[in-house]
C-alpha cells in the first residue's frame, strides 16, 4: 500500500502523539482515526504544506485549543485545496495541534483508495448525526457551507461566496458550539479554473471535472493566506424558523466576506498584518 | 427463574446457556439440533421452533423467560427455508411467549441490521431505519425478524422484551460470519476500502444476553464490545494476510479463486463499517464487556 511507502516526520509524529485522541491497542482512535496512518500522510503532506505552498496564517489562537467548535470558511476554487490548508495549519501550525474532522460530500467515500484514506485520518461525509456526535465529542469540525457550488467557483470568482447553506448553523446552535470563521485566499491563483465538465464528472461519479488554464489538474506552487476570525456564538436551540438561522448564518458569511477581503488585501500588499481586524 | 433458549445449540446459545446456568437459572432449550455433550442441568427438547412439539415445551414447562436465539445467519446459505425459519420461528417464539404467560422475551439480533453505505454515520443509534433492507437484500429476513420481533413491545406490552442487536462475535469457537471470513490464511479485502468492524468476544456477547435479562430490559438496544477496528488490522491481528482485489474483480470472482461465498450485497459489508452506539445498554446495565479488541482477536487466532 501507498502509506507504507512514506516515512514518519518524528516532529509531525510528535505533534500526532500530542493529539486529544484516545487511541486504543491498535493505535484506532473510536472514530478509526489511525495513529501510524495519520503520522505518515501528515508527514507527506508536510512537505506540501511548507515548501510546495506556503500557508500565511493569522489569528490561529482564535481556534479553541480544545472542546468542540466548528471551522467555517469558504471554497477558493477547483478542488479543496483550502480544506487541506486548513488542516495543515491546525495540525502542523496550532499549538496544541488539533485534528479537524471536514464533512465532506458524499460521493467522496464512493472511491477506492479515498475512502480508506479519508476514513483513517478521520474526515466523514458530512452527516448531520455524525458531526453533532464528534462535537458532543468535544471535537473539531471543519465546514464549508458554500459545498460542491464553492469548489465549482472558477478562478475569477474565487474571491467572491455563493450561497450557504444553513446546517452548520443549526448544528451549532443545537449543540453550542462556537463558530470560527475563516476566510482562505489564494486557491484560484493555485488552481486557475476556466471550466468544469459536468457531463464528464457525471460520468465517473463526481459532481464536476475542472479544467485549469494549463488543462492538467495540477495546482501550481503558491503562497496562501489563511485568516482565521474571533470565534461567534450564537444562542438557540437549533429548531429556529429558517429566517431566524438564515439571519444568523448571514452575519457569519459577512464576517469570512471580510476575512476574505482583509486577506486579499495583505496579498497584494496593500495593507500590513498590524492593520488585521480578525 | 426458568429460562428456555431456542437455537440453544448454536455456539452463541451453548454460551449464553452455560452463564444461565452459573448465574442460577434453570435452563431449557429447543433446537433441531443435537447438544451431544450438554452439561449437567440442561434439559433439551430437538424440535424445530416452528412445529407443533415446541409449542407443547412452552405449554408444559411454563417458562418465565426466552431467548430467542433460532435464527439462520449464515449468509452461505441462502434458501427459502433460511426466511422461514427466520420469519415464521420468530413469530412462533412470540405467540407462545404471548399465549403461555412468559413474563420476558430476548431477541439475539444482529447489528447488521442497520447496513452499510458510504454516506451513513460512523456510529448507529437504536432509532435508525434498517437500511440493509435495501443494500443488502439477502439480510431482509433477519430485518423482518428483527422488527418483527420488536413489533412484541407494543402488541404484548406486558412481556418485558428486549431486542438486542449485537455486533460480530469473535472467539474460540470460530464460528460466526466474522470467523467465517478469516478462516483461510489469506483474507481477501476491497482494493481502497478497509471499513471498521465491530466485534465482541463471543464470551461477552453470551453475558451481555443474560445481563440483558437479569434486567429485565425493555426496548432495542444495540450491544457492543471494545471500540471498532479497521478490517485490515483484524485481519493481521488474526495472523492471516490481508489480499486486497479491486472491487470489479472481487464481484466477478464471489465463490471462485478462493474468494468466499458472498452474496453482492456483502461487498458494501467490505466496503463501509457498520459501527453501532450502545451506550443506551451500558447505561441501563451498567455492562461492561471483559475482553478487548486484542484479547479477542488473540482468542480466535490461538484456538485450535
Amino acid at each position: 500500500m501507498l502509506d507504507n511507502l512514506l516515512t514518519a516526520d518524528p516532529e509531525v509524529a510528535a505533534r500526532i502523539e500530542a493529539l486529544d485522541l484516545e487511541f486504543n491497542k491498535f493505535g484506532v482512535d473510536p472514530y478509526g482515526i489511525d495513529k501510524n496512518d495519520l503520522i505518515r500522510f501528515v508527514s507527506a503532506f508536510a512537505w506540501f504544506y511548507r515548501f510546495y505552498f506556503k500557508v500565511d496564517v493569522y489569528g490561529i489562537d482564535h481556534v479553541p485549543a480544545q472542546g468542540r467548535a466548528i471551522l467555517v470558511g469558504n471554497h477558493s476554487g477547483g478542488v479543496a485545496l483550502d480544506a487541506t490548508m486548513v488542516m495543515g495549519s491546525m495540525l502542523l501550525d496550532a499549538e496544541p495541534p488539533r485534528l479537524p474532522h471536514s464533512m465532506v460530500d458524499r460521493f467522496i467515500h464512493r472511491f477506492p483508495g479515498v475512502s480508506q484514506f479519508m476514513s483513517r485520518t478521520g474526515q466523514f461525509t458530512g452527516n448531520p448525526d455524525q458531526a453533532k456526535r464528534l462535537l458532543r465529542a468535544e471535537r473539531l469540525i471543519l465546514a464549508f457551507p458554500e459545498g460542491a457550488r464553492g469548489t465549482a467557483k472558477l478562478a475569477k470568482d474565487a474571491d467572491s461566496l455563493v450561497e450557504f447553506g444553513t446546517g452548520f448553523m443549526r448544528l451549532a446552535l443545537e449543540t453550542n458550539s462556537p463558530i470560527v470563521p475563516f476566510g482562505f485566499v489564494g486557491g484560484g491563483e493555485a488552481l486557475p479554473t476556466v471550466a468544469n465538465l459536468k457531463r464528464l464528472g457525471r460520468l465517473i461519479g463526481v459532481p464536476y471535472v475542472p479544467v485549469t488554464k494549463w488543462g492538467l489538474l495540477v495546482p501550481k506552487p503558491t503562497r496562501f493566506q489563511l485568516l482565521y476570525g474571533q470565534p461567534i456564538s450564537f444562542e438557540g436551540t437549533g429548531h429556529e424558523r429558517d429566517e431566524v438561522v438564515r439571519a444568523m448564518v448571514d452575519q457569519v458569511k459577512e464576517r469570512i466576506r471580510d476575512l476574505i477581503r482583509q486577506g486579499r488585501q495583505l496579498r497584494e500588499k496593500e495593507i500590513s498584518e498590524d492593520d488585521l481586524v480578525l | 427463574m426458568k429460562v428456555l433458549v431456542t437455537g440453544i445449540c448454536g455456539t452463541l446459545g451453548r454460551l449464553t446457556a452455560v452463564k444461565l446456568l452459573q448465574h442460577g437459572y434453570e435452563v431449557i432449550g429447543i433446537d433441531r439440533r443435537p447438544w451431544l455433550e450438554a452439561p449437567e442441568g440442561i434439559e433439551l427438547f430437538q424440535f424445530d421452533i416452528r412445529k407443533r412439539p415446541a409449542e407443547d415445551v412452552f405449554r408444559t414447562h411454563r417458562p418465565d423467560a426466552a431467548i430467542h436465539m433460532a435464527t439462520v445467519t449464515h449468509l452461505v446459505r441462502q434458501s427459502p427455508d433460511r426466511m422461514r425459519v427466520n420469519l415464521y420461528g420468530t413469530r412462533a417464539f412470540i405467540h407462545h411467549c404471548n399465549s403461555y404467560g412468559v413474563k420476558q422475551a430476548v431477541f439475539a439480533g444482529r447489528h447488521t441490521f442497520y447496513g452499510a453505505a458510504a454516506d451513513s454515520p460512523l456510529y448507529h443509534t437504536e432509532d435508525e431505519p434498517p437500511m440493509s433492507a435495501h443494500t443488502f437484500p439477502e439480510l431482509a429476513d433477519l430485518v423482518a425478524a428483527d422488527l418483527y420481533a420488536a413489533s412484541a413491545l407494543w402488541r404484548y406490552p406486558e412481556i418485558v422484551t428486549s431486542v438486542l442487536r449485537i455486533v460480530y462475535t469473535l472467539g474460540p469457537s470460530k464460528h460466526g460470519t466474522l470467523a467465517t471470513f478469516l478462516r483461510g490464511p489469506n483474507v481477501p479485502l476491497i482494493m481502497g476500502f478497509d471499513p471498521l468492524f465491530h466485534f465482541i468476544h463471543e464470551e461477552d456477547a453470551a453475558e451481555a444476553i443474560v445481563t440483558a435479562l437479569a434486567h429485565k430490559l425493555h426496548g432495542i438496544y444495540n450491544v457492543s464490545g471494545p471500540s471498532p477496528v479497521p478490517l485490515s488490522t483484524i485481519v493481521r491481528a488474526a495472523g492471516r494476510r490481508p489480499l486486497a482485489v479491486p472491487e470489479a474483480l472481487f464481484k466477478l470472482g464471489l465463490g471462485r479463486l478462493g474468494l468466499p461465498h458472498l452474496p453482492a450485497g456483502a461487498i458494501d459489508h467490505l466496503k463501509y463499517p457498520i459501527v453501532v452506539d450502545s451506550d443506551a445498554f451500558r447505561r441501563a446495565t451498567r455492562y461492561t464487556y471483559q475482553y478487548d479488541e486484542r484479547e479477542t482477536i488473540n482468542s480466535f487466532r490461538t484456538a485450535r
